[in-house]
C-alpha cells in the first residue's frame, strides 16, 4: 500500500508492505539514515524518532503505522535548541564513535520539551532505553546539563 | 528465546500477513470473529513485533488496533478505576493523580522498559502477552482487578486470578479481546507496593512481588500477595497471606510470613535467572515489598 506522512518537515509518499519496519522504510527507502540499525529488538535506542512529537523505536514500528502522521528524526531537528544541544555535545564529548548519536540527540530533546530544567536523575532516567558503548554515559549527561543551564541563563 | 533471537535476523518481519486497521471497536470485534486463531491484535508492538521477528509469532492477519481512539483513555469511577485497551505505560505516569490510589501498578510504571517503550506500550497488552515476568501483573492481582472481555457476543470479566493460564496463554477467546481493565478503588488505612530484582532497570524482571495491606489499628485485616517470574504465570502467594491476615503489622510478622512464601512458587532456571537465586531471594522481596506497603498506609512517607 501507499502510505503518506510528514518526515523532517516535507511531505512524503512511499510503497510499502504491511511487514516492513518504519526504521528501514526510513533509511532504505526515503534515504534518511540519521535513524540506526542496531538490535533491532527494541533495547538500544539507536532507532529513535518522534512520532507526532513522542519518542518511539522505529525498529519495531511498522512503517503502515506512520501513515499520516509525523516522523521527526534526528536530521529534522532544527533550530536554536537543537544547535545548543549539538554544540554542547561536541564540546563536552558526548560522541565518540557517532552510533548512539541519533537517538541519544532525539531523546534529548524530548526530553528538553517534556521538561525545562531536569535533574541529572532525571536525565539518566530520560535515556535509560539508549545505550552507548563509547563514552561511559557521562559526557552525555554533562552534554544536555550544559544546555540546560544555558537555558536557565536566558 | 536468546538462541532464536541470535538465528534471525532482525532487520525485518520474515513472512508477510494480511492487514486490517479497524477504526471503530465493532469493525475489530467483526474482523476478531471472522479471522479467529488466524487474527492478532497489535497494540504497541513491543511484545509482538519481536516475536514475529523471531518468528515466535507467525499471525496470518495482523489487526491494528491503534486507531480506535475511543479505547485510550484511564478514569476513576465512584468504586473503580478504569485502563482501557490502548492506555500505555506512559499514559499511566501521566495519570498519577488516578493511579496514585494503586501505589504498587505507579511502582511498576517507574521501572518498565525505557520512555519509547513506555511510550509505546499498552498495560493492556503486558497483560494479554501473558508473560510470567509482565510487571503490571503483581499489582493487578493484588487489587483484585478484573478484565473486561469483548467479542461480538458481547461483554464478560474475567478476575485477573484466573486470567492468566501459562507463559503467552490467557483466558481470551480466539474472538476476543480485552477493551478495559478495572480495579476496585481500594478502601482507606490500606496501600501495596511492587518490587523487582532486575539486571537493569529496562529489563524484564528475575523475580517481582506486590504486596497490599490493610490494617486496623495495627492488625492486618486484608493481605494480598503476588509474584511474577517464579511459576509459569504471575502467581498469588496464599501461604504467605494466610500468615499475615490477623497478625499484627510487624517486621517480624512480615518476616515469619514471608518464609512461606517458598511453598507457592516453581521457579525455573532460564536465561534472566536460577531458580535456586529465584528460590532465595524471593522471601526477601516479598518483606520489601509488605514493609513499604505499610509505610505507605496513612499517607506516611517511607
Ligand atoms: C526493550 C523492551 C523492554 C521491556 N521491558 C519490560 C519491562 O520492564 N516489564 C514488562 O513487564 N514488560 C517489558 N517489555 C515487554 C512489553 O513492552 C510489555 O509487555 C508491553 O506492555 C506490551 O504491550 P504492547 O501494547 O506493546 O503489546 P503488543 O506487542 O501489541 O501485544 C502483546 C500481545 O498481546 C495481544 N494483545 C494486545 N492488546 C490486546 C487486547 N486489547 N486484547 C487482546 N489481545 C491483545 C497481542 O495480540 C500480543 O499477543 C519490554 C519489551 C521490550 C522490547
Ligand atoms: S535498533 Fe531499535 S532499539 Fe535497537
Ligand atoms: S558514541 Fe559510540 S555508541 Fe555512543
Amino acid at each position: 500500500m501507499i502510505i503518506k506522512f510528514r518526515l523532517d518537515g516535507r511531505d512524503v509518499s512511499v510503497e510499502v508492505e504491511p511487514n516492513e519496519l518504519l526504521l528501514n522504510v526510513l533509511r532504505d527507502k526515503l534515504g534518511v539514515k540519521a535513524p540506526k540499525y542496531s538490535c533491532g529488538i527494541g533495547e538500544c535506542g539507536a532507532c529513535t524518532v518522534l512520532l507526532d512529537g513522542e519518542p518511539v523505536l522505529s525498529c519495531l514500528t511498522l512503517a503502515v503505522d506512520a501513515n499520516g502522521r509525523e516522523v521527526t528524526t534526528a536530521s529534522g531537528i532544527k533550530g536554536e535548541e537543537a544547535e545548543m544541544l549539538m554544540k554542547a555535545f561536541a564540546e563536552e564529548g558526548a560522541v565518540q564513535c557517532g552510533f548512539c548519536t541519533p537517538g541519544m540527540f532525539v531523546m534529548s530533546y524530548a526530553l528538553l520539551h517534556e521538561k525545562k530544567r531536569p535533574t541529572e536523575e532525571e536525565i539518566r532516567e530520560y535515556l535509560r532505553g539508549n545505550l552507548c558503548r563509547c563514552t561511559g554515559y557521562v559526557n552525555i549527561v554533562r552534554g544536555i546539563e550544559k544546555v540546560v543551564e544555558m537555558g536557565g541563563k536566558k | 528465546m536468546m538462541s532464536s533471537l541470535n538465528r534471525m535476523n532482525t532487520r525485518i518481519i520474515p513472512f508477510s500477513f494480511s492487514y486490517h486497521e479497524p477504526t471503530s471497536l465493532e469493525e475489530a470485534l467483526s474482523l476478531l470473529s471472522k479471522l479467529g486463531a488466524d487474527g492478532k491484535i497489535l497494540a504497541g508492538g513491543t511484545d509482538l513485533i519481536v516475536k514475529m521477528k523471531a518468528r515466535q509469532a507467525e499471525p496470518r492477519h495482523i489487526i491494528n488496533i491503534k486507531k480506535i481512539k475511543e479505547l485510550r483513555y484511564i478514569t476513576v469511577d465512584e468504586d473503580k478505576i478504569r485502563i482501557g485497551a490502548l492506555a500505555t505505560w506512559r499514559d499511566l505516569e501521566k495519570s498519577s493523580h488516578i493511579i496514585s490510589r494503586i501505589p504498587s501498578l505507579l511502582d511498576a510504571a517507574s521501572v518498565m522498559g525505557g520512555v519509547q517503550i513506555r511510550n509505546m506500550a499498552t498495560i493492556a497488552g503486558n497483560i494479554c502477552n501473558a508473560s510470567p515476568a509482565a510487571d503490571s501483573a503483581p499489582p493487578f492481582l493484588v487489587h483484585g482487578a478484573r478484565v473486561k472481555a469483548m467479542s461480538e457476543k458481547g461483554a464478560r470479566f474475567v478476575p485477573i486470578d484466573s486470567f492468566f493460564i501459562a507463559p503467552g496463554k490467557t483466558a481470551l477467546m480466539p474472538e476476543e479481546m480485552v477493551v478495559e481493565i478495572e480495579i476496585p478503588l481500594p478502601p482507606p488505612s490500606s496501600s501495596s507496593a511492587f518490587l523487582k530484582l532486575a539486571r537493569t532497570s529496562m529489563d524484564l524482571a528475575k523475580v517481582s512481588a506486590a504486596a497490599y495491606l490493610k490494617v486496623d489499628g495495627g492488625t492486618i485485616e486484608e493481605a494480598r500477595v503476588a509474584l511474577g517470574a517464579v511459576a509459569p504465570k504471575p502467581i498469588r502467594a496464599p501461604s504467605v497471606e494466610k500468615e499475615l491476615i490477623g497478625k499484627p503489622a510487624t517486621e517480624e510478622t512480615f518476616k515469619n510470613a514471608s518464609k512461606h512464601v517458598v511453598k507457592d512458587i516453581s521457579p525455573i532456571d532460564d536465561i534472566r535467572s536460577t531458580a535456586s537465586y529465584r528460590k532465595k531471594t524471593s522471601p526477601y522481596l516479598v518483606t520489601d515489598a509488605l514493609l513499604t506497603a505499610l509505610s505507605r498506609i496513612g499517607g506516611e512517607k517511607r
